[in-house]
Order: structure tokens, then sequence, then C-alpha cells
């Protein structure tokens, strides 16, 4: 899939909805903002997250940042090759480097986010 | 997410060199500084590996001068400076009459004065204070502005520097300076630095920086010497141990807590602190700097909780995640009896982390026997 067919938040992260599983992890311009990244905290399959909770801790060198649920759902995987690699997230933000999956409570409507343009636009305003 | 203001602070000679560059830009001590380039990562092994160059001009620069320059300085630092001659530089402190830290400074000795290099957010502080504490015939020019200086530091840097001087390099050793022309412009050149690798600070006109940088980076090209940002700055120096005032150090602390004994000569006599500092020191020490490695996953922060057990026994002070140890590392305050293992709360999680004795790393090109 594509960057284009993502969707993306206002506070940086991308989401990739295949039926009720979103796929999720920090987009390009968020990794080249915190530079390299040298830790990230593995979310734990099974915790239950509204939206807005924070769903992990990602380091930089300098700085913490944390990573929302940007909808409400269950974590069903964290990305475990982050543990040894998690540059990966500066290497290849929409591919390997995504950070978790979850899976939506029912009825939950994706139409709230940004497509790709409009992030594009979000983050040159 | 991480955008910051720069519009009002002050730039150096640099700044559009650094913003060509691409460089991340950050406010600083009232500076606009890169932070890095290309990243901390590959500069920090940059320094390691061959050389990187780093715009360090936003430290301040005092030059004391008069008969009595060496008298007041004396009294005013901790280290013993009678015994500095020209051509040295010496690594050394200031504090206050309780024995807190001023700040952390070097002292080039020039012919007829002294050269004090200052912390960039401490010049105005420091300036006022040496000068309500002078004495006799004394001058204290603040030429901070006046003042460029670029750090080359890592292995590769004798060899690149060769290229552009005239000066014998080989011969200049560790902790001393000269006057030579770089690039055909006139410096004042060390072989010092904060990175725990071989390396030069060279001093310059503001008006020849970027000369000087354009030269060593052309000149550097061939074994990939790069600019390097103050986020590696901090992982380098960090990973050698090195103090960090407003880290390590603060006017709440003194030298023996500090792990500053090295550079407070309390038999030179008098000096500003001295007696504070001898009788903390009869009082008993109770808490002092270790360096620290985590055995579990994570990175210590400024702030974070050291534990012994579920005892609270102290405070990271410094904390990174190290390149070239690929593990967390920190520098904290602690209960003066802690060593071996302890761990770490970082938001809330335990890390297992055991002290070491610094450096943390042990495989740098300075050379300190020179």
């Amino acid at each position: 899939m594509g960057e284009k067919d993502l969707l993306f938040t206002e506070t940086h992260e991308w989401l990739s909805v295949e039926g009720d599983v979103i796929t999720l992890g920090l987009t390009d311009y968020a990794q080249g903002e915190l530079g390299d990244i040298v830790f990230v905290e593995l979310p734990e399959a099974g915790r239950s997250l509204a939206a807005g909770d924070v769903l992990t801790t990602v380091e930089s060198v300098k700085s913490v940042s944390e990573l929302y649920a940007p909808i409400e759902g269950e974590i069903m995987e964290g990305n475990a090759a982050l543990e040894d690699d998690p540059a990966l997230i500066n290497s290849d933000p929409y591919g390997d480097g995504w950070i978790a999956k979850l899976k939506l409570a029912s009825g939950t409507d994706v139409s709230q986010f940004m497509t790709a343009e409009q992030y594009e636009t979000h983050i040159k305003g | 997410m991480l955008t910051q203001e720069v519009a009002t602070v002050r730039k150096t000679a640099l700044y559009d060199e650094h913003v060509a560059l691409g460089a991340r830009v950050v406010e600083f001590a009232g500076w606009a500084m890169p932070m890095f380039y290309d990243g901390i990562v590959s500069e920090h092994r940059r320094v390691r590996s061959t050389a990187g160059l780093f715009d360090v001009s936003h430290m301040g620069e005092f030059l004391v001068s008069g008969t009595d320059a060496l008298h007041a300085l004396e009294k005013l630092t901790t280290n013993r400076l009678a015994s500095l001659a020209e051509g040295r530089v010496q690594y050394s402190a200031m504090c206050y009459e309780n024995g807190g830290f001023v700040d952390d400074l070097l002292i080039y000795a020039m012919p007829g004065h002294y050269m004090l290099v200052v912390n960039a957010a401490n010049r105005d502080k420091d300036l006022e204070w040496i000068r309500t504490n002078l004495t006799g015939d004394v001058v204290v020019d603040d030429v901070s502005e006046e003042t460029g200086l670029i750090a080359l530091q890592g292995p590769a840097s004798e060899g690149v520097l060769a290229e552009l001087t005239t000066a014998d390099l080989s011969g200049l050793r560790y902790y001393h300076w000269t006057k030579t022309e770089i690039a055909g412009r006139e410096t004042t050149l060390s072989r010092t630095g904060y990175t725990g690798e071989d390396g030069f600070e060279i001093y310059c006109d503001p008006k020849d920086s970027r000369s000087i940088w354009g030269a060593v980076l052309d000149e550097g090209a061939a074994v990939h010497v790069e600019p390097v940002g103050l986020g590696a700055r901090d992982t380098l120096r960090l990973e050698m141990g090195y103090s960090l005032y407003g880290s390590e150090m603060d006017a709440s602390r003194i030298p023996p807590e500090a792990g500053l004994m090295w550079v407070t000569k309390l038999s030179k006599g008098d000096f500003i602190g001295r007696d504070a500092i001898v009788r903390r020191m009869d009082e008993g020490i109770n808490e002092r700097i270790v360096g620290f490695e985590l055995t579990g996953r994570g990175v210590p922060r400024l702030g974070h909780r050291i534990l012994v057990g579920d005892d609270e026994v102290g405070h990271v002070t410094s904390g990174t995640f190290s390149p070239s140890l690929q593990r967390g590392i920190g520098l904290g305050y602690v209960r003066s009896d802690v060593t071996g293992e302890l761990s770490v709360d970082i938001r809330g999680n335990h890390i297992e982390a055991h002290t070491v004795s610094l450096p943390f790393y042990r495989e740098g090109s300075v050379r300190r026997s020179r």
C-alpha cells in the first residue's frame, strides 16, 4: 500500500485500514523531525485504548515522544522488529517501520482523518 | 512537533551555512544552533571514525590582563593557575563562596593575558561575577562577539588540518595552543575538545569563520569530514563522562560531589569557595556523581529516579542512548554509599542498571599522555 492510500492525524500518525484492523505508525515528516529513533516501547497486545490514549513511546537521541491511539480499539500486535531495530521508523516509516495493529471497535468511523494530500497541507501550514 | 521559534535568538557567523547544509536548528542558550544535520547517530560515528566539524561560536570568551591577572584568577578559579605555562590550556571551575559552581571553563595562558572560555548560557553571569570579585590591576574584556569558534574533532583531524596550516601540528600537544594561519586566516589553535577524540579548537575572527569552515569541509571531504551538531556533541561528551554545566554542575553542587576535585586544588591557597568545600568535605559528602549503564532496554533521561530495590537513592542528571555502546547510559547524583546494581525509573518501569567507572567509551583517540 502506497503513502497515497494512507490516512493521517494531526499528531503525525499514519494509519491504513483493512476491514476492522488498522495498522499505524509515525509519519515520514515526524520521523524526520525527531531524528534517529533509538527506542520504542513495544505496544502490549490485548490492551484496550480510547481515542487519544497513549499507545506507546518513541524515543530519539534527544527526545521522548508519545504516539496516540487515533481511534478506539484494542492492540492486536506491536511490531517486534522495532525492539532490535527502532531505526526502521526512520528508514521505512510507512513499511517495515509500522508500530502497531489495532482492532477497531465496531462501527468506528475513520472519515475524520486526513488524506495524504490534506496532511501535506497540514505540515506545511 | 519539535519546531522552535528561532527568530529572536542570536546567530553565529555560520548560521547561513547550517541552514544551507539542512541543519535542524534549535534555540540553545539564546543562540540558533544546529542540533543535527543528517542525524545525531551518524554524526556521532563520524567523529569517532574520522572527524566532524562543529560550530561552537556561541561559547563566551573573556580576555583577562593586567599585572594582577594571575593573582585575581587564582582567587576566582579552583585549579592551580600559577603552574600554567604560556602556551598551555587548563580546565578549571569557578565557585561561589558556598562552594557551588558558577561555571566550568578553559583558561588559555597567553602572552600578557589569559583567555577564559565559558559556557554560552553563563556568559553574562560569569562576566558579572568575575568583575565583582576582581581586585588590583586587572582588566576583563568580553570578546565573545569578536570571536568565532570551530572545533574539528576525530582521529583524522590532524591529517586534515595539516593541509591547511604551516604549524607543526604533530608538535602541538594535548591542552596546548598556538597562533597560526588556517586557510590563510589568523587563528588561535588548541589541541582541545569535548569528545574524547583527538582534535582541535579554532578561535578566529567571525568574519573568517565561513572560509575556515568551508576549507576544512573541502579538505576533509576525502575522509568524509562532516558537520556535526550539538546533539552529537552531547552524546560524545556523555560517552566520556564529561560534566556539563546545568546538568552535573550548578550553583547547588560543589566539586567533591561532581567528581571535579581533580581541578580543585585545595593546597594552592585561598580561592573563592575553598573554605566551604573543605568544611563540606569534613562533614562528609552525602551525594556524588556516578556513571551507570542500563542492562535493560530504555533510555535514561534528566530527572529520572535512581533506585536500589524500592529505595530512591538519586536521580539522573544526563542520560542518552550511547551510539558507541548501543545501550542507555547516564550520569546521576546518588547517595555516596551506592555502587553496583541499581535501577532507573523510566515512566514507571524500573529498568536494571549498574554503576560503571568512567569513561563509558574507552576507545577514543584523545592523546592525554602527549
